[in-house]
């Protein structure tokens, strides 16, 4: 096996041209475990450790925030809890301080587990994922396109995640896990929101309840047609988006859960986050955070 | 190949790492510091935490090569010469040990806690140790010792 230690973007993006099979490792909480059990036994690691401007995270001009692969989830936390705070709560419910000191979005997103905790509160905040090769440059690609089947992603074999782009929160977001335990705990299954007030729109994404994480679009279209923005959230219309997030899943029965409770939790979870936000929203609560 | 790092404070050179070995090996059969512990080896149980550049981190989820450069402090770094570290003082006194197992990663752990928060609450203390599990004491008397830790390190100061 050999050890590659680019210590910067060009260099890494060089030397994933020149050994495609290599394997990025940044805070190893998913790599290590394959490499101690065994698991894999991969040609090449990538260390992206040493590559400074992954652990960066920048506003853009156009108000998005560009957050690098490399940033922990404790920062992503404590630094942009406020403007990304669906992200921030996933973030929270991953692993444990040790964990979170080391594991990042960007390892989530190699990864591609359906179960991994940021994919639902990227889908639901239209996160746009930069990947890049030395060959081809950079491709912007969005959530909703990133995930392709059980950790299978759309990076080609020659590209490594550079960041993802967010833009802060424009209204309440919440994110809701079911798990045995609060710490430590893969997701049985769990279901994030958005609320897009400007363009009377919400956001959802789904996760560990199908092959991919996915959005439940028919129940956002459903809001996006039926919601009235000025009034109270009717329990009739609160019902059927839970019925339509539901449907929207199509989760297997493993040693975590059946299929017929994910199915339900995924129902019941989506019912309440959007619950929490409309009551966010409603109370005037939520202000706008400028990137 | 050759991995050379500083471990508490002294400059450590391995060599013959395998390029898919963890640093918690490293530590425990190159470096002779069996200090941190190797149970789960998935990043479950926390008896494996040391500091890597200040940040408390699972040893057995660092790849050994990732350590290159870099300044790691391990359970065996706590204490100043014979005096024991008031974490692990208080540990001692509160009976905040049965098998040890769980205990150095737990000091570590419990030692970043004090060393961010001052006077940490309750549910502060449950979620810093949240990633270390003991099987044998129930945990109360590790509360019990990191509450203790906490107190003599606020009246100290």
């Amino acid at each position: 096996m050999d050890f590659l230690r680019p210590t910067t973007w060009a260099e890494a993006l060089a030397a994933k041209a020149d050994r495609p099979e290599a394997v990025p490792i940044q805070g190893g909480t998913d790599v290590m475990v394959e490499l101690n059990f065994d698991v894999h036994r991969p040609a090449a690691l990538l260390d992206l450790n040493p590559v400074a401007e992954l652990a960066e995270w920048t506003r853009e001009e156009d108000g998005r925030l560009r957050v690098g692969a490399g940033v922990p989830y404790v920062r992503l936390i404590t630094e942009l809890g406020n403007r990304l705070p669906g992200l921030a709560q996933a973030a929270r419910t991953v692993g444990s301080p040790q964990i979170r000191n080391r594991g990042t979005v960007g390892g989530n997103l190699g990864a591609a587990s359906p179960a991994g905790d940021s994919h639902p509160p990227l889908l639901a905040g239209d996160a746009v994922i930069e990947v890049e090769s030395a060959a081809r440059g950079v491709r912007m690609i969005p959530a909703a396109e990133f995930y392709l089947g059980v950790k299978r992603s759309a990076l080609e074999p020659d590209e490594l995640i550079r960041a993802f782009w967010m833009s802060p929160a424009g209204g309440p977001q919440y994110f809701s896990k079911v798990g045995t335990r609060n710490a430590m705990v893969i997701a049985v299954c769990s279901f994030a929101i958005a609320l897009h007030p400007e363009e009377r729109r919400v956001g959802t994404g789904i996760g560990s309840a199908a092959p991919t994480p996915r959005r439940a679009l028919a129940a956002e279209e459903f809001l996006a047609a039926e919601l009235d923005w000025e009034a109270r959230l009717d329990a009739a219309l609160l019902a059927r988006f839970g019925e339509l997030a539901a449907e929207a899943a199509s989760p297997i029965d493993d040693v975590r859960g059946t299929a017929d409770y994910r199915r339900h939790a995924i129902g019941v979870m989506a019912r309440r986050t959007l619950t929490w936000a409309w009551n966010e929203f409603r109370s005037g609560h939520f202000e706008r955070r400028a990137g | 190949m050759r991995v050379t790092f500083t471990v508490n404070g002294r400059r450590e050179t391995a060599d013959d790492v395998w390029e898919g070995e963890s640093l918690l090996y490293v530590l425990r059969e190159r470096v002779g510091l069996p200090g941190s512990k190797n149970a789960c080896e998935q990043g479950e149980c926390g008896s494996c935490t040391v500091y890597l550049d200040g940040t408390p981190v699972c040893a057995c989820l660092v790849a050994a090569g990732q350590a290159e450069g870099r300044e790691v402090r391990t359970v065996e770094g706590l204490a100043d010469g014979d005096r024991l570290d008031p974490v692990q003082e208080a540990f001692v006194e509160c009976g905040a040990v049965q098998c040890g197992f769980c205990t150095p990663g737990l000091v570590v752990q419990a030692h970043d806690l004090i060393e961010r928060v001052a006077q940490p609450s309750d549910a502060e203390i449950r979620e810093a140790l949240a990633g270390n599990l003991c099987r044998c004491t129930g945990y109360e008397k590790i509360l019990d010792a990191v509450r203790l830790a906490a107190a003599r390190k606020a009246a100290a100061s």
